[in-house]
Formats: structure tokens, sequence, C-alpha cells
């Protein structure tokens, strides 16, 4: 770090009369510079991101052929559709369960880990992790052939224990399950890795105290270890909550939404109704759906790291 | 008030030793046992990719243990590695991926630098508003962003949906954003004194960046290169949407389109690419894992 700092000023120290000039001179052109250094950024956010969603907004009061408008039409259209609320029902069941089921996963995995000596955790980790490294649309093609009908490998293993043939796919509330436990395996680890940097965190003597005082171990969790990772568990879960209720991949490849649309979710819907059935209009009310629970847990999350950056 | 924490097991330091050792002991057993039990479910579906794309179609059809291969072969990765299609995807992967990686390490590091230390007039907002960007998911615009380049093509003759080069203007959407936000956090924590005396000693703006903040915050570029190499090849929506002709295709959507030929699975092959597509990935994390980690845990723990 030394030696980067000095090597301007061994350059420099030859034309030290320009030092003064230089200064002023970068002062200047501060504001410009930084102007057209984040200007790729800025253009990038508006033309991509920005004009897209606002574009969405329009595109979702057209009509199919896209040459009318028909204001709430399409929205009155969703509202009358029985697919519609069972895609809003298993988007909230999807969502919430996944989030609570890899937190819960997450929290005690990384306990374990955390127990372990110190030397071995990172080989534990190094393995924990790998559900969260594979592309997921590559693992879900594993569990799909996991799940498939006739020569299931769990089915497989089933049988030995006298359990009958499950149809992970093809029964709803099964297929249920199985797009909630693929979305569980690859999240978890993004959650166990995050605790155990949070349980790092904790300093010891703060168990030191609480062991003294005679605490149990579930007062230590209850009392130190959950309150010092309160701002982690939060942020996390947000963050999980808005990736999970977005999902894609998973339910995509798994079960294409069937059997009979009991497993779609709003994104998958708004691909099957506005790109395969070329309806973009009602396709991009789908998705649009998604967007005040998004706003929601965003709120939230810049909350949190703003009073995170305030603290510090 | 020692005869109440004997009972406790906590880690005291004047009580029984033995008492203590062989809880921790305990401890330690049951985490191993569990740990085992995480790993067994962790590793399954990669590992039954393994098994899988070992077997022959014969040895699949003939539904044996699935857990067993009982007669090894190379087949399924011979017939990929040679098939032309196949090594297509593969180049199309790479050649998105780098290309994106390029892309927005040349956006995100420039402005990272400007928002975390020339402040500005909005650079406040500007910072939030990326964290926010960030937070947008692909599901919510890809809709609009399908209809803005069909439009695009319409009116400008340039035809960009279904050429594998429309998701290099799509997939920074997704790298830029986290990239930037990290690289802010990595920059700020950056001594000022380090720049100030670089801006004195007569240094632009640029040389301060190169010659100063990249040396010094390479740890975070390597882990933001990591992120955007990876986001840009797990990336399964927008190539769905974006492209259709098979010799446009990324990895991911070429093997589940051309390997799943209607109603036939031919598994062999689908699980051997499956593993060749999370092969770079794999890789890269086996050899960088304490990158790829921070990298992880930095997207909400700066800032």
């Amino acid at each position: 770090m030394v030696d980067v700092a000095f090597q301007p000023n061994r350059t420099a120290a030859a034309q030290s009369g320009r030092r003064r000039a230089g200064l002023r001179n970068a002062l200047r052109r501060k504001s410009m510079s930084a102007f057209l250094m984040t200007l790729p950024l800025i253009l990038l956010i508006a033309i991509l991101v920005i004009y897209p969603a606002i574009y969405s907004l329009h595109l979702a009061t057209l009509n199919k052929a896209m040459t009318k408008f028909v204001g709430f039409g399409n929205f009155e259209f969703l509202f009358k559709r029985e697919t519609f609320w069972l895609v809003v029902k298993q988007s909230c069941i999807f969502a919430i369960s996944a989030v609570i089921f890899k937190a819960l996963i997450g929290f005690i995995v990384a306990h374990f880990v955390h127990n372990v000596p110190a030397n071995k955790q990172r080989k534990w980790r190094g393995m924990l992790l790998v559900p969260w490294v594979i592309p997921p649309a590559m693992s879900t093609l594993a569990w799909l052939w996991l799940f498939d009908p006739s020569y299931s490998a769990f089915n497989y293993t089933l049988s030995f224990f006298g359990i009958g043939p499950i149809p992970w796919t093809g029964d709803a509330m099964w297929a249920r399950f199985s797009v909630i436990l693929v979305n569980v395996w690859y999240g978890a680890p993004f959650f166990m890795i995050m605790y155990l940097a949070a349980l790092k965190s904790v300093p010891e003597q703060l168990y030191e105290a609480a062991a003294i005082d005679g605490a149990n171990w579930w007062q230590r969790i209850w009392y130190v270890t959950l309150p010092m990772m309160r701002n982690i568990i939060a942020i996390t879960t947000l963050f999980s909550l808005i990736v999970t209720f977005a999902n894609f991949d998973i339910v995509r490849i798994l079960t294409a939404g069937g059997p009979l649309d009991h497993t779609h979710i709003f994104a998958t819907w708004a691909f099957r109704v506005g790109i395969e059935g070329s309806d973009i209009p009602l396709g991009a009310s789908v998705s649009l759906f998604m967007v005040p629970i998004l706003a929601v847990a965003a709120i939230f999350i810049l909350r949190d790291i703003t009073k995170r950056g305030n603290e510090s | 008030m020692s005869t109440v924490t004997i009972d406790k097991s906590g880690p005291t330091r004047k009580v029984k030793y033995g008492s203590m050792s062989r809880d921790r002991t305990w401890a330690l057993r049951w985490s191993y046992f569990f740990l085992i039990l995480f790993a067994i479910f962790s590793l399954t579906p990669p590992l039954y990719m393994l098994i899988t794309s070992l077997k022959s179609s014969a040895e699949i059809s003939a539904a044996t243990n699935p857990w067993w291969v009982y007669h090894p072969t190379l087949g399924n990765y011979v017939e990929l590695l040679t098939s032309n299609q196949f090594l297509r995807f593969f180049w199309n992967s790479a050649w998105v991926s780098i290309i994106v990686v390029t892309i927005t390490m040349l956006i995100s590091v420039p402005a990272a630098f400007a928002l975390a230390r020339m402040k500005f007039w909005g650079s406040a907002t500007l910072a939030t508003g990326v964290f926010l960007t960030y937070l947008i998911p692909d599901s919510l615009l890809f809709i609009p962003l399908f209809k803005m380049f069909a439009v695009f093509g319409d009116w400008t003759g340039i035809q960009l949906v279904n050429r594998w080069y429309v998701l290099l203007f799509i997939y920074p959407t997704l790298t830029v954003p986290f990239c930037t936000w990290i690289m802010i956090g990595y920059f700020a924590s950056i001594p000022k004194e380090l720049d100030e005396a670089a801006i004195i000693d007569g240094a632009s703006w640029f040389q301060t960046l190169t010659r100063i903040f990249i040396p010094v915050a390479l740890p975070g570029l390597i882990a933001a290169t990591i992120f955007a190499f990876t986001v840009s090849w797990a990336q399964f929506l927008y190539p769905l949407v974006f492209t259709t002709s098979t010799d446009q295709l990324v990895l991911p959507v070429g093997i589940i389109t051309t390997l799943i030929k209607g109603d036939v699975f031919n598994w062999g092959q689908i699980m051997t690419g499956a593993l060749l597509g999370a092969a770079p990935p794999l890789i890269i994390y086996a050899f960088l894992m304490d990158y790829y980690i921070a990298g992880l845990t930095a997207g909400a723990t700066k800032g």
C-alpha cells in the first residue's frame, strides 16, 4: 500500500512547482470527471432498468394486439380468472415457506459449522456451499431426474423402507413440496454463510459473561446470539424473500407450472402468458403484481442498511 | 455459585474439566453427525449428475440400482464434446460471460470510485439507486425488455432479438449494480490519506484510480469479477426469452431445449451436459472460495 502511494510522490518531486496548480486543477475537474465516470452506469440504469419498468406499466394498459388502450382491463380480466388467484396463493406459499425453511436450516447448520474446530470449518463450509454455486438451471435438472416418475432414485431408495412410490411432480401437493424442497436446497447455503459470518462477529466475552450468569444454551442463543445477529438475519431474510418471490428457473424446469397450473408462481405464469402465449400486455400485468411485495422488502432492507451505515 | 454452574455445562473456568470436555465432545459428535447429514443433502444432486453421466442409455433404462454404475462409460462425454451443437452452446456461454464481465468491470469500477470518493451533487442518491436496482429481479423486466428490443428492431432495422449478443446488453443490468455496490464498499474502506497524498503529488483522478484504488481493492475486484461471471453463466430466463435459434443459445437453455426432445429424456446426456455446464463455476469456486464467499457476504454487510 505504502509503495504505491509513494510512487507518484517520486515523479512529482522533480516538478514540485506544479504541485499546487495540479491540486487546483484536479479539484476544478472533479465534478466533471466524476460525472463522466458514472455516466455509463447512469445510462445503463436509465435505459435498461428504469425505462423498461415504466414501459411495463404502459404495456399493462394495452390490449393483446397492443393497438388499443384498455386502462385496467387486463387487471380486471386477471381478477376474474381462477388461475390468477391460484398463482397468487402459490407464490405466497412458495416464497414464505421456502424462506422460513432456508433461514431455519441456515441458522442450524451455521451453528454446527461454528462448533467444529476452526481448521476444519473451511472444508465443511466449502462442501455445504456447493448447491449455491451450481447454476440453478443445471441443478434443477438433476432434481428433475431424481424425481423422475418411472426411474426416480428417491422412490427406489424409499421402497426399501416400504414407502410407496411418491408422485414427486405429478400430484399438486407433492409438486408444491418438491419446488419448495429444491428452492430450500439451493438457498439454504446462502443463509448458512451469512449467519456463519455473523456468528463469528459475536464477541466471545458475551458468551463467557452469559455462562458465568448461569445461562443455558437456549438462553445464550435467545439473549446473546439472536440480538447480535438481528440485523444480518433481517437483511438476509428480506433479500431472500425478494429472490424467492421472483424465482423462475426452479419452477420452470421442475414442473413448468403443472400439474394443472398448481405450481405456477408470478414469474413462470408471466412467461407462460406473455412469451409463450404471446399476450405481452397480460404478461406484463402479471409480473407487475410482484412489485408491491418487492417494494416493501426493499424499503426495509434499505432502512436496515442505512441504519448500519449510521452506526459505524 | 460454582455448584450451580457445574450442571449448566457453560464454559466457566473453575468447574470440573472432565464434565465440560465430555459435554464438548458430545456437542462435537452431534455437530459432525448433522453436518454429514446436511452434506449428503447438499451433495446428492451433483453426485447423482456424475453417476448418471457415467451410465449408458441401456443401463439407465434397465432401471438397475440408480446409485451405482455397473458399466462406467465416458460415452456421454465423448458424444457431447464432439457435438458441434453442444460446443456452440459452450462457446456462446463463454463469450457472453467473458464480455459481460469486461463490460461490467469497465462500467462499475469507475462509477464506484466516483461514488465512493468524489462527492458530487446527487452522489448519495445515486448510490442508493444502484442498490435498489440490484434488488429488481430479472422476472420483473423480461417482458418489457423483450418488447423494447423488438420495437427497437422494427424502428432501426437492427435486429437484436434472437442473436446471442443481445445478452451483452441485458446481463449488465444484473451484474453492474451489485458489482458497483460492493466496489463502493471496498473503495470507501481505503484510507483517505492515500488518495489525498496522490492528488497533492499531482496524480490525476484516473491515475489515483488505476495506481492506488485498483491495486489496494484487488480482493474486492476479484470477488466482483467472480460474481459477474457466475451470474452471466447461470442466467436462464433472459436467454430463454431472447434467443430461440439453436445456434444462438447459451448452455443452460441449449441443454434444456435440445437434449429434451418432446417427451424423450436422454438422461445420460442431460446429466453430462448439466455437469459440464456446472463445471466452470465449480472450478472457479474450488480455487477462489475465499473471494467467492467475500463477495457473497459483502452484498449485505458493506455499505
